[in-house]
């Protein structure tokens, strides 16, 4: 059997493996580093981190649904200075890739969170999340409007474009997706993260008023498989240069392997972290036996592979 | 942060028995070499529906005892209340069926160094943890005191073993139909006048630790209580079970009461704040 080769580059970025965790799945680490090694992973994308302390939405934040879950955090964190200080480090001393997620409120915001991980050494790139469905203000959700995504990504690109891989995680909520791909794309985005959660609500029939304690909240897990096969698929016919980062509700090598097939280069792992601790172990392991049982002899062959043209 | 749960593992485990106590399931569950590190306070988080549920997160359940010397191995006791889908489905589990639990999880009651007189107060099947706790504090040599409390007769869970580790033991029910008739929160205040209580432990509905917190207050009685809230995941990375707390500087945070509890200060929970926006 010849050895697969497992790797892939997000932008100019590196990785040995396509499997990562999903922002705000995985907090910064520390808490899966028990149940495995995190260097044996693509690497770590870090839960979305904002330039202050946050505290986040209030409880209930959670509500299982069908083969998913809604969740209305609110971007709680420790605000970009703490996370330098403290979860960057840890990270390193791990030996994990890091991906930073970073969440601005303004497009002034993400040009200074960029800004402020410039100087850190270790980050193999930054990802710009413009599609939290859980803030405050709708308006703040910049993925659903063309024009402001593209002044947050050109912001974030002016600051650090050509140094870090930019990658820009876009909202499923949204009429025409590869429009809004192509548009921060053409704006400097080097990669893209599809896709963030998809907005719902749960009504709870005692209280006869929405159950959470945000009203809406992200719908995620495997519920939501077939829009984020359907988005990644969509973005890259549009662009099959574009490198993608694909999630939303992977739970087996199979699913890993359906989104690389739509055009991913890169899976993320979010709720079935949840679930199960050492699901990325398990999909990484599901999705190279799958490969190589496919004939495949490096990962990046399948990428796109549901595109090709009908055999004559 | 200290490594909370460097002791987890996630084991398949074979369930030893299943029993129905009044309204609850007692459940034995063969967890081996993992019982001789399980604390009172700890919870389990298991993994419910079976391969193709379409229930895709744990359910957490606290650990009411540990056994490491059992014909079976270590085992645990859990005491479950088949309220929603997943505690139902775990109440059916007969005895031979193997399940998907991660075990130990979370930060446990703190055990005093000295012999001090403690009171433990259990509301509903929140008692269970109760027990395994009254154990462990009877061998430190403190005096064990437990109330016990819950709406109705079926809802007490006061097993006649559990009883040994205990010097006293008073029930109270709602509807007066077991012991005496009222809250289980109503003779706190004397008993804290009258004995020299250094810490109370209690488990049970949110409620419930609230109103002891607001007893205690401004006394000397330090109070840990077992706080429950809806988890996702159990191990500190979804950030959805999180409650206001404050730090010694007086700086109210959102905690997640997975990791940084499920036992926590009470005087540090912001109860008044439960629910809300900060």
């Amino acid at each position: 059997m010849t050895a697969l080769d497992f790797s892939t580059t997000l932008g100019n970025a590196w990785f040995p493996a396509p499997t990562f965790t999903a922002s705000g799945c995985a907090s910064s680490g520390r808490e899966l580093s028990q149940f495995f090694d995190l260097s044996d992973i693509g690497g770590v994308v870090t839960k979305s981190v904002m330039m202050k302390a946050r505290t986040g939405r209030p409880t209930p934040r959670m509500a299982e649904t069908p083969s998913g879950m809604l969740n209305s955090i609110g971007l709680q964190g420790p605000g970009i200075d703490a996370f330098i200080a403290k979860d960057i480090p840890f990270l390193i001393e791990q030996r994990s890739r890091i991906i930073v997620s970073i969440a601005g409120e303004t497009v002034e915001e993400y040009s200074t969170l960029a800004r402020k991980l410039r100087s850190v050494s270790g980050i193999s790139a930054i990802e710009v999340n413009i599609s939290c469905p859980n803030v405050e203000n709708r308006g703040l959700v910049f993925a659903c409007d063309p024009e402001a995504s593209k002044r947050v990504i050109d912001g974030v690109r002016r600051t650090i474009g050509g140094e870090l891989p930019i990658i820009a995680k876009l909202s499923p909520d949204v009429t025409d997706l590869p429009s809004i791909a192509r548009g921060v794309v053409d704006a400097g985005a080097d990669a893209l993260a599809l896709i963030n959660t998809v907005l719902g609500m749960v009504i709870n029939v005692d209280t006869m008023r929405p159950h959470l304690g945000g009203k809406t909240g992200g719908l995620s897990g495997p519920a939501i498989r077939p829009i984020a096969v359907r988005a990644i698929y969509q973005v890259h016919a549009a662009m099959p240069q574009v490198p993608i980062l694909g999630m939303g509700g992977v739970t087996s090598g199979k699913d890993a392997l359906e989104m690389i097939a739509a055009g991913a280069s890169g899976i993320s792992i979010g709720t079935a972290s949840f679930g199960n601790p050492t699901a990325i172990m398990s999909i990484q392991n599901e999705l190279k036996e799958l490969l190589v049982t496919k004939g495949f002899t490096s990962m990046r062959q399948a990428i796109g592979f549901a595109h090709r043209p009908e055999e004559v | 942060m200290a490594l909370i749960n460097k002791n987890a593992s996630q084991i398949l485990a074979t369930v030893v028995s299943n029993k129905r106590v009044g309204q609850y399931h007692q459940l034995i569950i063969n967890i081996g070499d993992l019982a001789t590190v399980c604390k009172p306070g700890n919870f389990v988080a298991i993994n419910v529906g079976g391969e193709n549920s379409r229930m895709i997160l744990r359910r957490a359940f606290a650990i009411s005892r540990v056994s490491s010397s059992s014909t079976f191995g270590g085992t645990m006791e859990l005491i479950v209340a088949p309220h929603g889908q997943g505690s139902k489905w775990l109440c059916a589990q007969n005895e031979g069926s193997v399940i998907d639990v991660i075990v130990p999880l979370g930060t446990a009651f703190g055990i005093p160094t000295e012999p001090v007189q403690v009171l433990l107060v259990g509301g509903g099947y929140g008692s269970a943890p109760l027990f395994g706790l009254a154990e462990v504090l009877n061998a430190r040599g403190c005096r064990v005191d437990m109330l016990l409390g819950a709406s109705t007769a079926s809802k007490i869970y006061a097993p006649m073993e559990g009883k040994r580790s205990v010097n006293s033991l008073r029930i109270f029910t709602e509807d007066g139909s077991m012991g005496q008739s009222g809250r289980v929160t109503d003779p706190i205040r004397d008993l804290i006048n009258d004995m020299n209580i250094a810490v109370i432990y209690s488990c049970g509905p949110m409620a419930m630790l609230s109103a002891i917190d607001a007893i205690t207050r401004g006394t000397d009685v330090v109070h840990q209580c077992a706080v429950e809230e809806s988890m996702a995941c159990g191990i500190g990375i979804c950030m959805t079970c999180v409650l206001p707390v404050s730090d010694t500087e007086g700086n109210i945070t959102m905690q997640r009461s997975c990791i940084d509890g499920p036992v926590m200060d009470g005087a540090h929970v912001q109860w008044d704040k439960v629910g809300k926006t900060l």
